[in-house]
C-alpha cells in the first residue's frame, strides 16, 4: 500500500536546484537548527530518542542509543558515513548530491547533541560531484552563520570537513572508515574494546552514523519525534529510501513510509517498480543490499518492516532491493556478488581472504561449465566455515561482517536453485543465453 | 629534497594538514591533490606527502596502495570505468565492457598508447538506477550502451568534454573557503600519532 506519508529525506529533491543555499532556506533550510539550539542538548535527544530513528546505513541500530552510549571525554567527534559502497545501493549518493544542506544541518544537531566541536563527513571518493556540492554547501553554511563560531549567535561551535575517500568498500564498516579517516589502509578495528562510542577517532569517543540518519534529524527536531515515531510500524519508524535495481521496468529511488509497503508494492505498483522488465516472471530479490540472504516469490508480500523482514531470515540492510528474473542465471549472479567481496576483502582475517577467493574460483568454474558435482557440497563447506551454521545473523569468525556476509547470496542460491547449478556442471556450461555469458569467462 | 608540488599546490596541501587534529589524517586528501596535479600518484609525490603527514613515505605507500583510486602506475587522461556489479551486470554491463575492450584495443586495467585512455572494471558505484553505470574520471556518464560509448569516446578524444570532466586526478574543483576557527586549540595541540 502506498500511504500520504511525507517526504522526510528527499522532500526538496522534485527541485533541480536543490543543493543551493538558497532553495535550502526557501523550504526551511537551517530553522530546525535554530531551534535545536534553543531547545536544548538533552531536549534534541529526547526527540531523537521517541522517533525511534534507526540507523539507516544497514545495521538498523537505534541512532539514539548510539549516542548515549558515548564514553565521557573532553572531546568528542562526530563522523557521517557517507561511503555509501553496499552493490545496487544508492541512497546516500542521491542525498549527497542532491541536498547537501540538508546533511550539513542534520550533522550540526547531531554534533550539538552528543557535545561535538569537530564533525567529518567521510565522503565516497568516486562521487566527485558529491564532493564538490558537500564543499560547496560546507562553505555557504560557514557564511550564514550555520557552522563556525558561536553559531546562530548560541553557545556552540562546530567546524566540519568533508573528507573525501579513495575507493575502498570496506570503509564504510564504522572502524574502518576511522583508520582510514586516520590516514591508513581501512582495517577493521576488533570490537571490543574499538566501539567508536567508547574508542573511535583518535582514541576518543565518535558518533558514526549514516547519512540517511543525519538526513531525517531536521524533520524530527522540526515536527518532533512523536510525528516520526507515528509514521511505520512496530520499530520500523518514519518512511526509507529505497534503491530498487535488477530486472524492473522503472529502476529508481522510493521513500516510503516504513513497513506499511510491502515487497510486492516495490516491485510491481506502476507507481513504483512497474513490475518486471519486458514483461519477464520474478525468479528471486536480493532485499537489503548484496550481504543478505535472497527472498523468492513467496516472500513478496513481507512489509519493509526491519523486524518482518529480520525474522523471515534476512535483512532491509542498506535500503536496496535487487530483483533477478527468470532470464538471469543465478550462478553468474552468485558469482559476480562473490567477487565483489573477493576483491573488497582488506584481506586481515583468513576466512575472509581465503574463503571469498576460493568461493569465487569455484563458482567461476562451475559457470565456465568446468565445474564438478562435489562443487556444491564444497561451496557450502567454505560457507559455513565462514559463517558457521549459516544461520542469520550469521556467526562471526572474523573482525568485520564483510567475511560471514559472504555465504549470504551463495547458500540462497544454492538452496533455490540448486537444480541450475546441477545443469551447469552435468551441461558443462550456462544453460542461459551464451551471448550473455560471454563476458563472464577470463576475468 | 626539491618541492615536487607546485607553490599553490604545497600551499593547499599545508591547508589541509591544518583542518585535521592530527597530521597523518590528511593522508588520502594529499594523495587526491598529487593527482589531481600528476593525474597519477609519482614517488616524489608520496615522499612530499610523508614528508607534511609527518609519516615515512613506506607509511604513504603503504596506505595508498589499499585504496582503488590511489594509481601508483600513470594512467590515461580518461579513466573510464565500467560498473560490472549485480545491478549493471543484469543490464548488460559485461557486453558493454566487452564493446569497450574491442573499441579501443585494450583490456580492462590498460592504458590506449596515446595515453588518451584507460578503461577500469569498477565495483558498484552507487549510479545503479542508471545502469550499466560508467564514470570517466569520477564523472557519472551513463546509463551507456554500445554506440554511446563509441560517441563517448569520439568526444572526449576532440576534446568536446572538458568543461565537465576534466583530467584524470581532478577530483573536488570547489575549494574550501573557511577556516577552522578553532584549529589552534582544537588542531594541533593534539599532534602525536
Amino acid at each position: 500500500m502506498l500511504t500520504q506519508a511525507p517526504r522526510i529525506v528527499t522532500g526538496r529533491l522534485d527541485h533541480a536546484d536543490s543543493h543551493t543555499l538558497e532553495r535550502y532556506l526557501a523550504i526551511g533550510g537551517y530553522k530546525a537548527l535554530r531551534k535545536a539550539l534553543r531547545m536544548g542538548r538533552e531536549a534534541v535527544r529526547d526527540e531523537v530518542n521517541r522517533a525511534s530513528l534507526l540507523g539507516r546505513g544497514g545495521a538498523g541500530f537505534p541512532a539514539g542509543r548510539k549516542w548515549s552510549m558515548l564514553r565521557q571525554s573532553e572531546t568528542t567527534y562526530l563522523v557521517v558515513n557517507g561511503d555509501e559502497s553496499e552493490p545496487a545501493t544508492f541512497k546516500d549518493h542521491l542525498l549527497i548530491e542532491r541536498d547537501p544542506h540538508q546533511i550539513i544541518e542534520g550533522a550540526a544537531i547531531a554534533a550539538y547533541a552528543v557535545g561535538a566541536r569537530l564533525a567529518f563527513v567521510y565522503c565516497r571518493g568516486e562521487f566527485a560531484l558529491g564532493l564538490e556540492r558537500l564543499t560547496q554547501a560546507c562553505n555557504e553554511a560557514y557564511g550564514y552563520g550555520a557552522l563556525g563560531r558561536r553559531i546562530f549567535g548560541s553557545a556552540f561551535s562546530l567546524d566540519v570537513v568533508v573528507h573525501p575517500g579513495a575507493g575502498a568498500y570496506i570503509c564504510g564498516e564504522e572502524t574502518a572508515l576511522l583508520e582510514s579517516l586516520e590516514g591508513k589502509r581501512g582495517f577493521p578495528r576488533i570490537k571490543p574494546p574499538h566501539f567508536p562510542a567508547a574508542f573511535g577517532l583518535y582514541g576518543e569517543p565518535t558518533v558514526v552514523n549514516n547519512v540517511e540518519t543525519i538526513s531525517a534529524l531536521p524533520w524530527i527536531v522540526q515536527h518532533g519525534g512523536d510525528a516520526f515515531a507515528a509514521l511505520g510500524v512496530g520499530s520500523s519508524t518514519g518512511t526509507r529510501l529505497f534503491a530498487l535495481t535488477g530486472r524492473v521496468a522503472h529502476p529508481g529511488w522510493f521513500e516510503l513510509e516504513m513497513a506499511k509497503t510491502t515487497f510486492r508494492d516495490l516491485i510491481f505498483d506502476p507507481a513504483l517498480g512497474g513490475g518486471i522488465a519486458d514483461g519477464r516472471a520474478l525468479k528471486a530479490f536480493i532485499p537489503g543490499g548484496v550481504s543478505a540472504p535472497w527472498f523468492g516469490p513467496g516472500e513478496l508480500d513481507l512489509g519493509l518492516d526491519q523486524d518482518a523482514v529480520g525474522r523471515a531470515g534476512s535483512m532491509l540492510g542498506s535500503g536496496s532491493v535487487v530483483v533477478l528474473d527468470d532470464a538471469t542465471c543465478t550462478v553468474r549472479a552468485t558469482w559476480r556478488i562473490t567477487r565483489f567481496f573477493y576483491r573488497e576483502s582488506c584481506g586481515q582475517c583468513t576466512p575472509c581472504r581465503e574463503g571469498g577467493h576460493w568461493l569465487e574460483k569455484i563458482l567461476r568454474r562451475i559457470e565456465e561449465g568446468d565445474g564438478r558435482f562435489s562443487d556444491l557440497d564444497l561451496l557450502m563447506d567454505v560457507c559455513d566455515n565462514l559463517a558457521p551454521g549459516l544461520g542469520w545473523p550469521p556467526e562471526q569468525t572474523t573482525i568485520c561482517v564483510l567475511g560471514p556476509s559472504i555465504p549470504s547470496s551463495i547458500a540462497s542460491a544454492i538452496r533455490m536453485f540448486r537444480e541450475e547449478f546441477v545443469a551447469h556442471i552435468r551441461n558443462e556450461g550456462c544453460p542461459f543465453d551464451a551471448a550473455l555469458t560471454a563476458g563472464a569467462g577470463t576475468r | 629534497m626539491t618541492a615536487h608540488l607546485t607553490a599553490a599546490n604545497r600551499a593547499r596541501a599545508e591547508a589541509l594538514v591544518a583542518l585535521y587534529p592530527r597530521p597523518r589524517s590528511a593522508l588520502i586528501p594529499l594523495c587526491h591533490l598529487a593527482q589531481s596535479q600528476d593525474g597519477w600518484l609519482c614517488g616524489e609525490a608520496i615522499e612530499e606527502i610523508a614528508e607534511l603527514c609527518g609519516v615515512t613515505a613506506s607509511d604513504v605507500y603503504g596506505t595508498a596502495t589499499f585504496y582503488d583510486m590511489l594509481h601508483l602506475d600513470k594512467v590515461g587522461r580518461h579513466v573510464i570505468a565500467i560498473c560490472t556489479n549485480i545491478a549493471c551486470l543484469l543490464a548488460g554491463a559485461y557486453e558493454l565492457v566487452d564493446h569497450a575492450e574491442r573499441h579501443l584495443g585494450i583490456r580492462c586495467g590498460q592504458t590506449t598508447e596515446d595515453g588518451e585512455f584507460t578503461l577500469e572494471e569498477a565495483e558498484c558505484l552507487a549510479g545503479c538506477d542508471a545502469a550499466p553505470c560508467v564514470q570517466v574520471n569520477h564523472r557519472f556518464v551513463g546509463p551507456l550502451d554500445p554506440d554511446g560509448f563509441d560517441r563517448l569516446v569520439a568526444e572526449l578524444a576532440a576534446g568536446k568534454r572538458r568543461a565537465e570532466i576534466p583530467p584524470h586526478g581532478v577530483l573536488c574543483r570547489i575549494e574550501r573557503t573557511v577556516g577552522l576557527p578553532g584549529a589552534e586549540t582544537t588542531a594541533r595541540s593534539r599532534a602525536g600519532d
